[in-house]
């Protein structure tokens, strides 16, 4: 092993913090077995053998969006062909098709619509809570928050207790990207900076909400303005201690403005095997298996990876950029698959309660 | 995963070239991945110590799909008359090699279905047609050349001098499925018993005709079923000396009858099939077969991202660009790489991509 990795080896052993040198040496570094050793022991430590993924559904309700991304091939103009935003009864049929198949959760992103009043969300909220209280409703990035607070002139902390009021039970981790301004300038020069998403989700944590936070790598970004990322990240939650888990997610190239590849199978481990060492203070490492494809995200699973997502059913943001993965899988795939990676399967709620464990292997 | 620490010693017997079935069998189902993949890397390391990966620039040609085979694990064989069912003619033939030509390849891997009407004589036409071009031919599979050796009554060896008479430079190692004549009865009943397959190579090889070994796993053999087979190419080889590659892939079920089984499903859950699965088999693969100078990828059943970690588990060549690939493909899996996009990912995993050398063969 080098002399390097044997240094960070012995620290993940103790116990000890990374440095930001110490994850990008492991970010540099080709022994992807040693790697992924210390991302297994740092998971194990805290998540032992178990794997979650959750029944949920996803809705995203409008991708008319006032910012234009350049990684993003889901938002569209007003105007444009492609451009959709649903009823509240094409809402709620997504809603009852999740009842239908017994989701937890709700999970609801979409565009920065230039009409849709504040009003248009809270009551979508309200309802979805009235109809199906039996499940917890995740929705709205940082970045949507935000707009929320510019399109009514009220303070965040205001629109948060709002939503909450009407039914937001959780936020997904959306929209953070990578924080440096000089990436963040290149690839999404309208959306709000890494400060005001970190300020948003301070606020979320602060009115008792938790959140997950992202990372979008494999664009143009630096290995040291991921350390960067990172860094900021376990600052925060060093604070708040609000994040639930961490979700490094694979630039799709697709209909997007950013002349790429799609990330290689090292590049998508390495993300989620080094975001599992260094940020030590969150408790959950995701691989959202719709970004990497189920076969990395079950190899992921030995690379400190605990969550794998849920079934998702219909998603439409990365398949906008040519995602090759379907748009569902459904339990016993998922059970199969934690097993085959000789993991135990849980099905979690948005909290990460036990809704059901099951056993090792198949009776 | 339950662990007894005898994979330890079955570990230690694999890396002096000693290991039994069991022993394999032990690795395949107990050793933790890690382990594997460190041993597995030292030995691709000791046989390459260049960093080199290699690869070649080819076309996959399959001339007919009529197949009095029928396997149950094939979605590409038809019937004679079937509506879809194609013989290529001379002149699609010759547009494909010149299309390869044009593209910078060096090799056709010419295979297809066992045809009721051909014999030696349409074989060795079709050599002959392929070699009016400057071109290597790596082409016809063990049960082809028995079909044309029953179909005209002669001997295997006659078959083999009269195709090599005829630009015949090497021989694919297709048609392997599982050496095991248990395995072979449920999957491939009326192909060529594992003897027959064995007496065949043995046979090329005398010839000085070199060839590859494949193996496809995934469908419904235990872990032991993969072992024997390790160990009976690792005895050939022994023997001849003439394979100079080993090619492990996955069973892709689209469209087979053998998915159509209702106790499929279990069987395949419980197989090594899986992306974790084919990291283990390719790690031991490369552990017993330390007299095999070359451990093929498939990026073809696999994806590009999980064939990059193959060379991390025992790998050292990515295979092919394929051009077109029909075999796979009828079973639904379609993926696609230039060769940029080998060269890319060799590279992003730390090795130099080299392009293959004329005279090795391991298609």
């Amino acid at each position: 092993m080098e002399p390097s990795l044997e240094r960070i080896r012995d620290k993940v052993s103790a116990g000890v913090r990374m440095s930001e040198e110490d994850a990008l040496a492991l970010f540099r570094t080709r022994d992807i077995h040693a790697v992924g050793e210390m991302a297994d022991l740092a998971n194990r430590r805290v998540n032992g053998n178990r794997v979650y993924f959750i029944v949920n559904r996803h809705i995203n309700p409008t991708n008319i969006c006032v910012n234009r991304c350049k990684f993003c091939a889901f938002g569209k103009g007003k105007e444009e062909p492609l451009a959709y935003t649903m009823t509240m009864d094409e809402i709620l049929v997504r809603a009852e098709e999740g009842r239908s198949q017994n989701a937890t959760e709700l999970h609801i992103v979409g565009g920065l619509h230039p009409d849709l009043p504040f009003d248009f969300y809270l009551r979508m909220l309200r309802t979805l809570r009235e109809r199906f209280p039996e499940m917890h409703i995740q929705a709205f990035t940082a970045v949507e928050i935000d707009y929320f607070s510019r399109i009514t002139g009220l303070p965040l902390a205001e629109v948060i207790r709002l939503l909450k009021e009407a039914g937001l039970g959780s936020l997904p981790g959306g929209g953070a990207e990578i924080f440096a301004p000089e990436v963040r300038n290149r690839i999404c020069p309208e959306k709000i900076t890494g400060d005001r998403w970190l300020e948003v989700m301070e606020e979320v944590h602060a009115a008792g909400l938790r959140s997950n936070a992202t990372m979008l790598y494999g664009h143009v970004e630096t290995l040291e303005s991921r350390v960067d990322h990172m860094r900021r990240l376990r600052e925060l939650q060093d604070r708040t201690g609000g994040f639930q888990s961490f979700i490094p997610l694979a630039f799709h190239p697709k209909n997007t403005e950013i002349a790429k590849g799609y990330t290689t199978g090292l590049a998508d481990l390495l993300s989620l095997a080094v975001g599992r060492i260094y940020l030590d203070n969150f408790r959950h490492v995701k691989s959202f298996w719709i970004m990497v494809g189920p076969k990395i995200a079950q190899i992921s699973l030995h690379f400190g990876v605990d969550d794998i997502d849920g079934t998702v059913v219909e998603e439409k943001i990365t398949h906008a950029a040519g995602a090759q993965a379907g748009q569902e899988m459904t339990v016993a795939e998922l059970v199969t698959m934690i097993r085959q990676a000789g993991k135990i399967p849980v099905e979690r709620d948005t909290l990460y309660n036990v809704v059901r464990e099951w056993p090792e292997t198949a009776a | 995963m339950t662990s007894s620490p005898f994979w330890r010693d079955a570990l230690e017997k694999a890396s002096e070239g000693q290991a039994t079935v069991e022993d394999a069998a032990l690795l395949l189902r107990e050793a933790p991945l890690f382990d594997l993949g460190r041993s597995a890397d030292r030995v691709r390391r000791h046989l390459h110590p260049d960093d080199v990966v290699t690869y070649i620039v080819d076309r996959n040609i399959n001339y007919t799909n009529v197949c009095t085979c029928r396997c149950s694990f094939c979605a590409f064989s038809r019937e004679e008359g079937a509506p879809d069912a194609y013989v290529l003619s001379d002149s699609e033939l010759a547009g494909k090699i010149e299309e390869t030509l044009d593209a910078g390849g060096t090799q056709i891997l010419l295979q297809g279905g066992l045809h009721p009407d051909w014999g030696l004589p349409e074989a060795v036409r079709l050599a002959r047609a392929v070699k009016r071009y400057p071109i290597r031919l790596h082409g016809f599979s063990p049960p082809e050349l028995w079909h044309f050796a029953i179909r005209s009554g002669v001997s295997i060896a006659e078959v083999i001098s009269r195709l090599k008479e005829a630009g015949l430079d090497s021989v694919p190692g297709g048609g392997a499925e599982i050496l095991d004549d248990e395995v072979r009865g449920v999957i491939s009943p009326r192909k060529i018993g594992w003897r027959q397959w064995a007496a065949v190579m043995r046979e090329a090889h005398r010839q000085g005709l070199s060839t590859s070994a494949t193996m496809m796993f995934g469908s419904v053999e235990a872990p032991e079923h993969i072992a024997r087979h390790l160990v009976r190419v690792r005895e050939l080889q022994e023997e001849t000396g003439g394979f100079t590659s080993f090619i492990p892939w996955t069973f892709q079920s689209g469209n087979t009858l053998l998915s159509c089984d209702p106790r499929f499903g279990e069987r395949q859950a419980r197989g090594l099939g899986h992306a974790v699965g084919y990291l283990r088999v390719l790690a031991v693969s490369r552990l017993l077969l330390r007299n095999i100078r070359t451990v093929q990828v498939s990026w073809v059943t696999m994806g590009a991202k999980v064939a990059q970690l193959g060379l991390f588990f025992g790998g050292n060549d990515y295979g092919s660009t394929m051009m077109e690939e029909n075999v796979v493909a009828s079973a639904g899996v379609a993926f696609r790489m230039s060769e940029e996009e080998i060269v890319g990912t060799i590279r992003d995993a730390g090795f130099r991509p080299m392009r293959r050398e004329e005279h090795r063969c391991s298609t």
